[in-house]
């Protein structure tokens, strides 16, 4: 049987006790032994970022990263989100979270938590980013069903709400229903 | 991936402990060292290497630090090429360090890569990717690109392996004269980080670099550029990220409206970053127009010999240059 390392991880606030062997991704622990699913194996070589998490608060790739060499640092995936914003006396989703549902910034879904992570650094260091400056900051995340324009809205909605404005009108025509308007978190 | 064992020692005495000796060079990929681990995991997933022990860097105290005296820099080979990115003093004395470092793959992989581990990654050649494809630069008899698909390979310098040297801060740390700090078994030493990149044709086909099995590059020294103006202008397939199809470092210090000494070190056209030392004399004494563009562009891509399917970049260098040149002479 293969030797097992017991190691402890920093995840979304919690430590957690980890054993797997040492070739094992941040990936593969998160997902395999921590059951913590949100954090998606796409490419699994650094290509399309669906698995990306915060590491200290930066995007990393968790496919890229053995999971030993995270021990001590903080770790956050899209499941921390929301009792994040929770603890900090939120009500409702995370903001950012709330905004790509309200935006219908999602297809298939499969690259929405890296895409919301890395909009959440982005915006903790940019916090009204312009779109050059999201296309930089997001283009270690692909979208396969190119909803890349819902996205940018997306984030144009966060830091909207964030600052009590209404959105700027959207690239393509009137939409169906403003997303400044629907104050209900989207479906 | 196939499994090892991770180690992370606490000194580099212990990492070049744990590492080969400097001569056993059949067994060198037995122990692989990790860093940002960008290049590396790739390597292992696609089983291009299958070490025994995997010894993480980050253990090292020190190693990550980016620390400036009198305009020099001293670049640990820890510290990441996000940290390079946003420096704005380096950005502001080294421009083209910077730049290069900012143009590298995404976000995630600017905030986990490192110096040390883009300066020693390996070529992204897709018949060297390819775990079935045992090709030259994998102990096999020839290069498949040379007769194969070779859109992104070499148009200098190659024979008998034609890859590229995929690193963006190569060309540029090459421009800016910096020297390469190397730990061993028996010690330290330093190289010109331009005598640190080998040819196919000069060292051992199956590397790109000179460590031998028992190094580790440790630090990159790079030296005071006051008065120099320098940037890296890089050509991708698609603007979001890539490796550069080819790229151009330049850096020039002009006086009264002319070149008084020039660096021009071209990326993503040869096994090595590709000092064009011909157009850098050339560039003395001249101001930056389009026919000293023209001249230097003829230089610079002297004794180019186009694959089958890359001859573009030829005009692609040079126009990368003239952009760069023109760039320079009017920021």
């Amino acid at each position: 049987m293969r030797r097992m390392a017991e190691y402890r991880l920093e995840v979304n606030g919690d430590s957690l006790d980890v054993s797997a062997p040492d070739h094992w991704t941040l990936l593969e622990v998160l997902r395999y032994r921590l059951a913590l699913t949100g954090s998606k194996q796409g490419c699994d070589k650094g290509d399309c970022g669906a698995c990306t998490v915060l590491v200290d608060g930066k995007p990393w790739l968790a496919c890229l990263t053995l999971a030993r060499s995270v021990v001590g640092r903080r770790i956050t995936t899209i499941e921390g989100l929301l009792p994040a914003h929770r603890a900090n006396g939120g009500s409702g989703a995370d903001p950012v979270q709330a905004a790509f549902d309200r935006c219908g910034a999602l297809q298939c879904g499969f690259c929405q938590p890296g895409m919301i992570l890395s909009a959440k650094a982005l915006l903790a260091k940019t916090p009204q980013p312009t779109r050059d400056e999201m296309r930089e900051a997001l283009s270690g995340n692909l979208c396969r069903c190119t909803g890349y324009t819902q996205i940018f809205e997306a984030i144009e909605s966060a830091v909207a709400s964030e600052l009590g404005l209404k959105p700027a009108a959207r690239a393509w025509g009137a939409p169906p229903v403003s997303c400044a308007a629907r104050k209900d978190g989207g479906a | 991936m196939k499994n090892f064992t991770y180690v992370m020692p606490t000194s580099l005495e212990q990492v070049v402990e744990l590492l080969p000796g400097p001569r056993d060079l059949k067994t060198r990929d037995r122990v692989k060292v990790l860093a940002g681990g960008q290049d590396l995991l790739g390597e292992l997933k696609e089983h291009l290497v299958e070490p025994e022990q995997v010894v993480n860097l980050k253990g090292v105290p020190g190693l990550a630090a980016l620390t400036q005296q009198a305009g020099a820099w001293q670049i640990g080979a820890l510290a990441t090429l996000a940290a390079l990115e946003e420096n704005a003093a380096l950005r502001a004395s080294h421009t083209l360090v910077a730049e290069a470092a900012g143009s590298v793959g995404s976000t995630q992989i600017r905030n986990q890569g490192t110096v040390g581990g883009n300066l020693c990654q390996r070529p992204r050649c897709w018949y060297y990717r390819h775990e079935q494809a045992v090709c030259i630069k994998k102990g096999g008899a020839e290069c498949f690109a040379y007769g194969g698909l070779n859109k992104y390979n070499a148009i200098l310098g190659g024979g008998p392996s034609y890859i590229v040297h995929p690193s963006d801060l190569a060309p540029a740390l090459v421009a800016a004269g910096a020297t390469a700090l190397i730990r061993g078994k028996k010690g330290e030493r330093t190289v010109e980080l331009e005598r640190f990149f080998t040819l196919p044709s000069e060292g051992a086909v199956t590397r790109e670099n000179v460590l031998a099995p028992d190094e580790v590059l440790v630090r990159v020294d790079v030296p005071a550029m006051a008065g120099w103006k320098s940037t890296y202008v890089k050509f991708r397939e698609r603007s979001s990220y890539d490796f550069a199809l080819a790229a151009v470092a330049a850096a020039l210090r002009i006086e009264g409206g002319k070149v008084a000494e020039a660096r021009l070190v071209l990326g993503g056209v040869a096994p090595v970053p590709w000092r064009c030392e011909k157009a850098e004399k050339a560039l003395v004494g001249r101001k930056i127009d389009a026919e000293t563009c023209r001249v230097v562009g003829e230089l610079a891509l002297e004794g180019a010999e186009p694959l089958a399917h890359n001859a573009y970049k030829l005009p692609l260098a040079k126009g990368l240059i003239t952009k760069a040149l023109t760039k320079l002479a009017t920021a």
